[in-house]
């Protein structure tokens, strides 16, 4: 293929910050944009969009050319690009059919038939029975299924989702991360999904697009980016430890003169990582086999998906999921001092040269 | 106030007496027309050939005003609202100087710009021979003139309160800035849109300095309710008290309406179908 579908070079400069992102890809994929809050995600995918003009760089989709700055710019409604955003931004005038057949309606489909294809959509987003209901009157999950119906039902080229979940309770949330990755799945075009939580990249997403004080810090499949974080802030936003020093054999020596001990043998620069949920904590001392042990302090504590995610301070930042049941038990409160344990088996070392036998 | 009189203590009488004597003037004045109004007789009055005539051509004149105001108001808000042009302030300022300007020079400036000798009345009766000032049309003019910064202003509000990301969803969905106009923008802004209407109408029906000045006081083409207040309250005082009254009622009536709509909003949000 000579040149991909999307071919996107998003340069916009405002006081302070500059966006400089760049994307390419091609029908079918779904590309989850993470990044802390202020990265520059929402900016990315509204300059994609044509709300937010480019100072530089270059849009091009489906063969044709939507931004280059002194040169052309396509309309936003000429773009066929398909927006859900946070708060569902249902028209709270029109009912949940009204606000599905706006698309083709506005593109000129009969009314008759604009509203078949929207019963249509309703009833692929499971919520065809809600048709004659009015925003005001739908639940947050509902309300977001028919803010994505309505995007679908417009046959858009570029499907940009800007964290159409975050806004919904878990349980809601993790149904409909569910089903949305079946429709993005089916869909035909290139979706992006903004996103702030991993789960939502790991999940939904066949590529991974870290964006960080407005600049690209990673690409990759979802596994890739989990597995083998370029920055410590990455492996934040994806929910890893990681720990960088230095190996030799299965010792990793870490800047504060500290180890970690690992399974893998390795030489040199590394970044040792293991999930949050292989981080034991307990109140006294641990007296189990476990190689690795810090003490520290909680410096927060907040729920994460069913499990509770806790942060501490132990020397480096280190997080950890654990059960509500034992966050109780264990009264996590910031502040509280802990000790958290790590098996060796549980680490994985990216980086260095493999160790030579001895 | 008195419930929560004892925690606080008293409220002090130096605070209470000014207050009473505010009410009372504004309170006794109305209270005093509705006591003079010739009731017995209200609805033969009413009946009264110059009262008919003033009632026929205030409503008249005042829905052809608002008819005007919404025509050219709606587009005026909606430009000021959202589209960003250079010199937006100063148009703004155009349109809330009726606002504040006393209505007999509002009067003096429209004799200035259409009058006969007027910057655009002189080239136009040259031309034609129409000559706008003391017709009913005039009138018209003079009660669009001083109602349609209300109504502008109105639905300007009405506007900017909802959510500019509207735009960009129907833009997304293939909407052209005037289908977005015709079914977002305004059908979200109707709950401002009829305050507006309501506030230019009641505006246009009270109006009296202006169209006085520019458009003359002729029984049966420009004397409108108020003008005739003004005639009969030299002639006949009972027939300027019914004519004052239905004005006095009106204006309640807006309010109560107004009130509602308010209090609607306040509970249920701007939206409206």
């Amino acid at each position: 293929m000579s040149r991909p579908y999307l071919d996107a070079h998003v340069v916009v400069r405002r006081p302070g910050h500059t966006v400089d992102v760049r994307l390419t890809a091609e029908p079918g994929d779904v590309v989850a944009v993470i990044g802390p809050n202020g990265a520059g995600k929402s900016t990315f995918v509204r300059a994609l969009a044509g709300v937010v003009p480019l100072d530089d760089g270059h849009v091009l989709c489906a063969g044709e050319t939507w931004d280059r700055p002194g040169e052309r710019r396509t309309e936003v409604r000429r773009r066929g690009v398909g927006m859900v955003f946070q708060s569902e931004l249902l028209f709270p005038h029109l009912s949940a059919l009204g606000n599905v057949a706006f698309g083709p309606r506005s593109r000129g489909v009969p009314r008759r038939t604009a509203e078949a294809t929207a019963r249509d959509w309703l009833a692929r987003l499971g919520v065809d029975d809600l048709a004659g209901r009015r925003p005001a009157q739908l639940s947050g999950g509902q309300a977001q299924r028919v803010a994505i119906a309505r995007a679908l039902a417009a046959e858009p080229r570029l499907l940009l989702l800007d964290e159409p979940l975050s806004a919904l309770d878990v349980g809601v949330a993790m149904a409909l991360r569910l089903e949305l990755s079946r429709h993005l799945a089916d869909y035909a075009g290139v979706a992006l999904l903004v996103t702030h939580d991993a789960l939502d990249a790991m999940t939904v997403a066949n590529r991974v697009l870290v964006i960080d004080d407005g600049r690209v810090a990673q690409e990759g499949t979802p596994a890739e980016v989990a597995q083998r974080p370029a920055t410590d802030h990455v492996a934040r936003l994806v929910g890893l430890n990681v720990l960088r020093g230095r190996s030799s054999g299965t010792t990793v020596r870490l800047a504060d003169d500290s180890t970690v001990v690992t399974s893998t043998p390795a030489e040199g620069e590394v970044s040792a990582c293991f999930s949050p949920a292989a981080v034991t904590l307990t109140v006294g001392e641990p007296h189990g086999s476990a190689r690795n042990r810090w003490k520290g302090t909680v410096t927060s504590v907040a729920p994460h998906g069913a499990a509770v995610r806790v942060h501490l301070d132990a020397g480096a930042g280190l997080i950890a999921d654990v059960t509500p049941a034992s966050a109780t038990q264990l009264a996590l409160v910031p502040g509280a001092a802990v000790w958290a344990t790590v098996k060796a088996t549980e680490i994985s070392v990216y980086g260095g040269e493999p160790a030579h036998n001895p | 106030m008195t419930a929560r009189g004892p925690a606080l203590g008293r409220a002090p009488a130096r605070l209470l007496v000014p207050a009473c004597v505010g009410v009372a003037f504004l309170g006794l004045p109305l209270l005093a027309l509705l006591a003079r109004t010739p009731w017995s007789d209200f609805l033969t009055r009413l009946t009264e050939p110059a009262i008919l005539d003033a009632l026929r051509l205030s409503m008249v004149t005042s829905l052809a005003a608002v008819a005007v105001v919404t025509a050219v108001g709606i587009p005026l808000a909606w430009a000021l609202a959202r589209v960003e042009f250079p010199g937006r302030t100063v148009v703004r300022a155009f349109v809330i100087v009726p606002l504040v300007l006393p209505p007999v020079v509002g009067g003096v400036a429209l004799l200035s710009a259409f009058g006969r000798r007027g910057l655009l009345g002189a080239p136009l009766y040259d031309a034609f021979g129409v000559s706008l000032p003391f017709t009913t049309p005039a009138v018209v003019v003079a009660h669009a003139f001083v109602s349609l910064p209300f109504f502008v202003l109105s639905v300007e509000g009405a506007l900017r309160a909802t959510d500019r990301e509207y735009d960009v969803v129907a833009a997304t969905l293939g909407a052209s800035r005037w289908t977005t106009f015709r079914r977002v923008s305004l059908p979200l802004a109707g709950p401002g849109l009829l305050a507006g209407l309501v506030l230019a109408w009641a505006r246009a029906l009270g109006e009296f300095g202006a169209t006085i000045t520019f458009a003359g006081n002729y029984p049966g083409t420009t004397r409108t309710m108020p003008n005739a207040i003004y005639v009969e309250l030299q002639n006949d005082q009972q027939a300027a008290l019914v004519l004052s009254v239905i004005l006095m009622l009106v204006s309640v009536a807006v309010l109560a309406l107004l009130r509602e709509r308010w209090f609607d909003q306040a509970v249920h949000g701007p939206v409206r179908a």
